[in-house]
């Protein structure tokens, strides 16, 4: 109604009383072209599902220009992982050296615990008598005939990082002396030592060696564990700290956390390293406004890349499917009988091969043989518009059937136009606008197929992104609780897409059908 | 219309024959990886014959040695005297394992198939009586947002709302963790329990096309003559549509629905596979995946004799239901 007016309101200017009633000036005449356009903008369904696909473009092939990054690249961020660093235990069984050319075997051993148990000061063991001397806590010496065998300890005695292991004589001093709370000098094997307080011997002011109570087991390959960091470790434990700070020789400040298993006696140690990795499924952030996925790549402009393939395979697919479509459909229309018969039968049986589990199939199939992601959109392509195009050659052999029948074609045929130009300048022109129609909800469904192939893995695959195949990311099930981002974007961007094109094709039937209007 | 009835049988066989020989050429020329992984398990067990002469054997047993339309004509005389090979994936008769999981997809598409008429045919015609009203658009929107919604999405989205937020529901499966223990009461429960999110995903996202048929018949019926002529009777509005417009939409519906009666046993594969339902769409999505040739091509075959019995199906009604139709 309103344009109506607007026509009235142009029309009444000054023109209005010099024009008579049935002047032709009067009356605005729209082309057939105009008229539909005008009926098309009047629909608002239609109108916004045009907005909707020109944001769609938009976002897609502008969106990819316009984002900083590209469509593979990788981000990265350094982040704290705790990883277990040394086991440390305390040392609850007896340990033993032997004096030098002696000979103290494990059954010797295990007959010494039993003497130790028992309280026994001496016992036989293949013919020797061993003498058993409690020289001090958990430390006993072991000797036959007056002569010093081997000694028996729970405090272990390590040998300074580098320096040379110490001989048994100092090892039974010191600890004689260390189990016996003795500190300060001492001497063995015709040396001077001297013992402080924290259990380090000293050789002449040089630390060559100290005593201590736990084992500490470097959890990592290579590393090597220091004195100094045992000490800050030893101290930790002892005030059953449950972190604690140590600076190591390179001068990097190290957070370690301790934990103590009751059931195992032992307490590990974990180091927070920083390390350099992929920038997982980081939140929307300025940076990255729709967070990052898997591997570390900016979601936005994936979303934006993906959009772009898949919009462009949903136009390549219905190209393929309208030619082929319209060709065998025109000449099944046009010539009829034996070749409209023919055609028809081939088109009944592409309508019944089923399609979905052929792709599926064919899609397991390239998985199998590897083939190149590109190479692979191709195929899809083709296979796509090779089974689509059945539902375009009936609709145009059903049009041109009714059309060839009519009176203009009478006309041309008797003003002796050639048969090629006759389909297509007369007979095709006409078949367009339910062509458009047709193509434009296609190129809908067509996204939606790619879309649940890429999903399901079987479609366009990684480096390159599509809709589908971003989504495909909530197979793991992490990903579909946690991180919305990844897949809720690229799910809206396939239906914004689709119902665009559906709202659209909608609004074109009945702009190009009057019957329909009001 | 008997004869017209044998001639479209016919056809249908011809028909038939073109698409399973199309579907067992394409499987035939893909690589029959399967049969190589099965042969090298099977050669390296101890004491086992050498691989060549494994494959050669298995080869021949799944006639795979022969070119391609000798081994359709094995498979087709195979085929019609019901011996459906095994699977290869389930290591069952193919006849069995489908026989274990079409019911289920049965009744699967047989609920939704009611709950989509139960609401696509009144919303449609509500849609086409009140024709460019508010809910007209809403409907005709709420429709074509059904149809452009992606299965796969629209099922994790059902997924994250209410099995993982509200978890009202298992995310995927048929059966609950304690389902032995259950009464059978209780495992029925349980099994309906898992359905739930399955048929409203595939009532959701197909309802639209329907509800867009209704419409688009009913507007077509609302412009002929004789409901202009009902209508100048004086008849009430009510009993204009109620009674002559909606009974001649019927003529279109009945067939469409008798067409699509075949298509309750086809299965829904994505939805299927998404909440891991053990249908015959889950269950020749696994089969097709890894090559299962066998399997595959059973219910490729099965499918395309649904489609075939669909449109003759809505052929046929179409004849009977209208009588204004005669076939000579």
């Amino acid at each position: 109604m309103s344009d109506k007016k607007d026509l009235n309101t142009q029309n009444s200017g000054v023109e209005e009383q010099s024009l008579s009633l049935n002047d032709d000036r009067r009356v605005k005449t729209l082309s057939p072209g105009a008229l539909v356009m005008k009926r098309f903008f009047r629909n608002r369904l239609a109108v916004i599902g045009l907005v909707m696909l020109a944001a769609m473009f938009l976002f897609s092939f502008v969106g990819g220009m316009i984002s900083p990054y590209r469509q593979d690249e990788q981000f990265y961020t350094y982040t704290f992982l705790e990883k277990e660093y040394v086991a440390v235990t305390r040392n609850e069984d007896f340990r033993y050296v032997s004096a030098e050319g002696k000979e103290f075997g494990s059954a010797a051993q295990a007959q010494f615990l039993l003497a130790q148990m028992t309280g026994k000061e001496e016992f036989t063991y293949k013919d020797v008598t061993y003498a058993v001397a409690r020289e001090g806590e958990d430390f006993y010496s072991l000797s036959s005939e007056g002569e010093p065998v081997a000694i028996a300890y729970k405090d272990i005695v390590n040998a300074e990082d580098g320096a040379e292991e110490l001989p048994f004589a100092v090892k039974y001093a010191a600890l004689a002396a260390y189990t016996n709370g003795q500190t300060g000098a001492f001497s063995a094997d015709g040396k001077e030592y001297e013992l402080d307080d924290a259990g380090n011997i000293m050789e002449g002011g040089l630390v060559c060696g100290y005593i201590s109570r736990f084992v500490v087991q470097s959890k990592e390959n290579g590393v090597v564990i220091t004195r100094d960091f045992k000490e800050h470790l030893e101290e930790a434990l002892d005030e059953s700290a449950q972190e604690f700070i140590y600076t190591g020789e390179d001068g990097q400040e190290h957070n370690y956390t301790i934990s103590y298993d009751a059931s195992a006696k032992v307490w590990s140690v974990m180091q927070e390293t920083e390390t350099y990795v992929y920038d997982q499924y980081s939140s929307p952030a300025p940076k990255h406004p729709l967070g990052t996925d898997t591997n570390g790549m900016d979601m936005l402009t994936r979303l934006m890349y993906g959009g772009r393939v898949s919009l462009i395979i949903g136009f390549i697919v219905v190209i393929i499917e309208t030619v082929l479509g319209v060709i065998l459909g025109g000449i099944s229309g046009y010539f009829g009988k034996w070749v409209d018969n023919l055609i028809m039968r081939i088109v009944d049986i592409f309508y019944c091969i089923p399609s979905m589990p052929l792709i599926i199939i064919l899609g397991a199939a390239m998985d199998g043989m590897r083939v190149d992601p590109q190479v692979r959109m191709l195929y899809l392509m083709l296979i796509l518009g090779f089974l689509g195009w059945p539902g375009i050659a009936r609709l145009v052999r059903g049009q041109i059937l009714s059309l060839r029948e009519q009176e203009f074609m009478t006309a041309a045929e008797a003003c002796g136009i050639s048969v090629s130009r006759r389909i297509f300048r007369h007979l095709i022109p006409n078949v367009i606008p339910q062509l458009i129609v047709t193509c434009t909800m296609s190129l809908g469904s067509i996204i939606l197929t790619e879309s649940t192939l890429s999903f399901l893995g079987l479609g366009v695959k990684f480096p390159f992104a599509s809709w589908g195949n971003i989504i495909n990311d909530v197979n793991n099930a992490y990903v579909l609780t946690n991180y919305w981002f990844i897949w809720i974007p690229a799910g809206f961007c396939i239906l914004i897409s689709v119902l665009g094109f559906n709202f659209v094709g909608d609004g074109l039937r009945d702009a190009f059908d009057p019957r329909m209007k009001r | 219309m008997r004869n017209y009835i044998i001639k479209r049988i016919l056809l249908s066989i011809l028909i038939l024959f073109s698409v399973t020989f199309i579907i067992y050429a394409i499987l035939r020329c893909l690589p029959a990886s399967y049969v190589e992984t099965m042969a090298m398990q099977l050669s390296t067990a101890p004491g086992a014959k050498p691989y060549d002469e494994w494959i050669a054997q298995l080869n021949a047993s799944y006639g795979l040695d022969k070119g391609i339309l000798a081994g359709y004509l094995v498979w087709l005389g195979d085929f019609a005297t019901g011996h459906f090979g095994d699977s290869w994936k389930f290591t069952v008769p193919v006849i069995e394992k489908f026989n274990d999981v079409i019911w289920l997809s049965f009744v699967m598409g047989g609920i939704s198939f009611v709950l989509q008429l139960i609401i696509a045919i009144p919303l449609g015609i509500v849609a086409a009586t009140k024709q460019y009203s508010r809910a007209d658009y809403a409907i005709t929107a709420g429709a074509l947002v059904g149809i452009s919604l992606p299965t796969f999405f629209f099922a994790t989205l059902l997924k994250l709302v209410f099995a993982v937020k509200l978890q009202w529901f298992d995310v995927s499966g048929l059966v609950g963790r304690n389902y032995a223990q259950l009464d059978s009461w209780g495992q029925f429960m349980d099994k309906a329990n898992h359905l739930v999110l399955p048929i409203v995903t595939l009532v959701i996202v197909s309802v639209g096309s329907l509800m867009r048929y209704t419409r688009t018949n009913m507007l077509e019926v609302l412009n002929a003559d004789y409901i202009r002529t009902a209508r100048a009777k004086g008849l009430s509005e009510d009993k204009v549509i109620y009674k002559h417009a909606f009974r001649n939409t019927l003529i279109p519906l009945v067939t469409i629905v008798g067409g699509s009666l075949p298509g309750l046993f086809s299965g829904a594969l994505i939805t299927e596979t998404i909440f891991s339902i053990p249908g015959i769409g889950f269950t020749s999505y696994q089969a097709m995946v890894i090559g299962d040739i066998p399997f595959s091509m059973f219910y490729m075959t099965f499918m395309a004799v649904l489609t075939l019995a669909g449109n003759l199906i809505a052929d046929i009604l179409y004849a009977v239901v209208d009588p204004r139709v005669r076939i000579a």
